[in-house]
């Protein structure tokens, strides 16, 4: 039998082959398999789903309704750093739609869209959970609360000008973010290297699998 | 008396709430201990039913009554642990995991021990990357102290936990909806009965509790469930976290018992409104609960059951302040967006209806509002939830359409005036 993920990383079909594991029915898999996929490929493809179906049994279609449910598998690309500005209602009460056409203006990039070089993403979300450091955004799923839309010109302007191969939840959150929900405690060394959560076991800077060149 | 619980060691230890060797040190996974020497899986039950915990995920259940519910002799049996908080507002489980995540695991094992239970899982929501990591850094330190795996502490009781992060769906935090995302599937609730507790993750009996409920278990056990029971009003036991957002001067996640006022919380807890401008209403459960207003509800007591009778719910513990500056319309329109948005499309009323309301409001939003469209809007919301009763009577498999309704009959009841003035604005408009 030939081997699916024969393209993936050494590391990524270790972490693929423990994943499968870890479940007492391999289906389980299959949302964590699509983030491994992502890192490899750089967003969900159809050859990533493909892949994943025939890994654990299913058929690509049974995959992508999986992949097409959730907002978080980017079947259309997606840029080197997405920024996810949450405009729900309580980042909505503290400006949160200024700060998105903020970071709009900054990536020239419109919300839902990739920019031409491919170094951003821009997209409004649903509440993600930093309601006390509103307004708030993501960057590839890293925190930054307490944003300004100047604040937020100024991050874009740091990404696009320094490209960080990793973007870390306190660095940002120390140099463009404000009031934060709740002290943040010390720092954690790891960081996004893709727009896939940075997770051990999905891949994350410090013990993560390494996204293929791209 | 004990007023905080879940949150004393993240404040005495900010730097390193979250480690094995500082939960050791301030009597960590000592409940565990006695839990396996000296408990029997029962005695643990016992002791969580006698706390009156209820879920802290928004139904308010009471968890000991849950967990009665496994059939006696089918196994295996799994817990599973809701860190799925997506109800906007709602963002207190996400400081427990990630500032004490090994009260949570030993809750875990603890909570496992008394259910019977040898895998249990974590489902975090797939935005909250370093909760699941500390979560996950957490569970490797337990399995090297020999707090999990098998055999643990010499007992004879094994478990594993694995963390499942979510991929951005705020019905995953549905129960059955959840379990069906675990299995690998699209997040839409399941048609119940069958409960989880029956027939639940792999068709498996299941448990499904809330992060910050579990993480009560190490305090229950180790104190016993009847000081648990005795903090607090009769049928609010227990200290409850509360994320205080919007226009409040202290925003912030605070434990704090329940039975003060709304007042009490709004203005002490929160420092009062920035600038000192006026409250004109706030939502004391999440997006889903109607709306309190300050004539009728500040002196109401924050507890589940003056909350439910007061026509709301205490939900998740989400409080979002609006003040006098607020365009409710706005507001409301905002909140409808999130339901339509996040609908998992498997009932009619919930698709089409929160999809239309969306629209509704924001065609009366941007200057094309009609005169009909009062009365739309209340139709389109009696579809979805039919007498536009509380608690809401539902037409669809979960409760997520029924909550889009909850901002349209607020601010039709308390701020009609408001909507009505928009739309003349639009009839003028469009006349002139």
């Amino acid at each position: 039998m030939t081997n699916p993920i024969a393209d993936w990383s050494h590391a990524n079909q270790e972490r693929a082959q423990q994943l499968m594991a870890r479940y007492p029915d391999v289906r389980s898999a299959v949302m964590p398999l699509l983030y491994i996929a992502s890192l490899e490929h750089g967003h969900v493809t159809d050859e990533g789903m493909r892949q994943v179906a025939e890994l654990i049994g299913l058929t690509p279609a049974q995959v992508h309704s999986v992949a097409s449910f959730y907002t978080m598998y980017k079947r259309d690309g997606v840029g080197r750093y997405l920024v996810s500005v949450c405009t729900s209602i309580s980042c909505f009460l503290r400006g949160a739609d200024d700060v998105l056409a903020a970071v709009e203006e900054a990536t020239g990039t419109v919300d839902g869209e990739t920019s031409d070089d491919g170094m951003f993403s821009v997209e409004h979300v649903e509440c993600i959970g930093a309601c006390g450091g509103a307004p708030a955004l993501q960057v590839n799923y890293e925190f930054v609360e307490g944003v300004t839309p100047d604040k937020a010109v100024a991050l874009c302007r740091w990404l696009a000008d320094g490209r960080p191969d990793v973007v870390r939840s306190d660095e940002m959150q120390a140099l463009f973010g404000g009031r934060a929900s709740f002290d943040p405690g010390p720092a954690d060394p790891e960081g996004a290297i893709a727009p896939v959560p940075a997770f051990g076991p999905y891949g994350s800077a410090a013990s993560g699998p390494q996204r293929a060149g791209r | 008396m004990t007023d905080r619980i879940l949150t004393v060691r993240m404040e005495a230890h900010p730097q390193d709430s979250h480690t094995l060797a500082t939960y050791e040190a301030t009597g960590g996974y000592r409940a565990l201990r006695t839990a396996l020497s000296s408990m029997t899986p029962d005695d643990v039950k016992a002791q969580v039913k006698a706390s009156n915990i209820r879920g802290r995920g928004g139904a308010g259940f009471p968890t000991g009554v849950k967990w009665g519910f496994l059939p006696e002799d089918l196994r295996p049996r799994y817990l599973v642990v809701n860190g799925d908080e997506s109800e906007p507002g709602t963002f207190k489980d996400r400081i427990l995991l990630e500032r004490d995540p090994h009260q949570l695991v030993e809750g875990i094992i603890i909570s496992s021990y008394g259910l019977d239970v040898h895998h249990a899982f974590v489902y975090i929501r797939g935005e909250y990357p370093k909760p699941a990591r500390r979560v996950q850094q957490a569970i490797d330190e337990a399995y090297a102290a020999g707090y999990l795996g098998s055999d643990i502490l010499g007992s004879g009781f094994s478990l594993d936990i694995t963390v499942h992060l979510g991929g951005g769906a705020y019905i995953c935090g549905e129960e059955t909806a959840l379990l069906n995302s675990l299995e690998g599937r699209r997040g839409e609730p399941r048609i119940k009965p069958p409960f989880p507790a029956v027939a639940g993750l792999y068709a498996k009996p299941t448990i499904v509790n809330n992060v910050e409920t579990i993480s009560n278990v190490p305090w229950i056990v180790a104190n016993g469930g009847a000081a648990y029971a005795a903090i607090g009003p009769e049928r609010s036991a227990g200290t409850r976290m509360f994320s205080l957002s919007g226009h409040v001067n202290r925003p912030g996640d605070y434990e704090i018992v329940m039975g003060m006022t709304w007042r009490e919380l709004i203005y002490g807890i929160g420092g009062g409104i920035p600038g000192d401008r006026a409250l004109k209403t706030w939502i004391p459960g999440g997006a889903s609960a109607p709306w309190f207003v300050p004539d009728e509800h500040l002196d109401t007591p924050v507890t589940i059951d003056d909350v439910g009778a007061n026509g709301s719910m205490l939900g998740s513990g989400a409080v979002i302040v609006m003040d006098e500056t607020t365009d409710v319309v706005a507001a409301a329109h905002r909140i409808v967006k999130f339901f339509a948005h996040e609908s998992c499309g498997q009932c009619t009323p919930c698709r089409e209806g929160t999809t239309w309301l969306e629209r509704i409001l924001w065609r009366i939003l941007n200057g094309a509002g009609r005169p009909s469209d009062l009365d739309l809007l209340l139709d389109v919301c009696d579809n979805i939830s039919p007498g536009l009763r509380w608690p809401p009577a539902m037409t669809t498999i979960c409760p997520l359409g029924p909550s889009a309704v909850s901002p349209i009959t607020s601010i039709m009841r308390h701020f009609r005036d408001e909507v009505e003035a928009k739309i003349r604005t639009s009839e003028g408009a469009s006349v002139g």
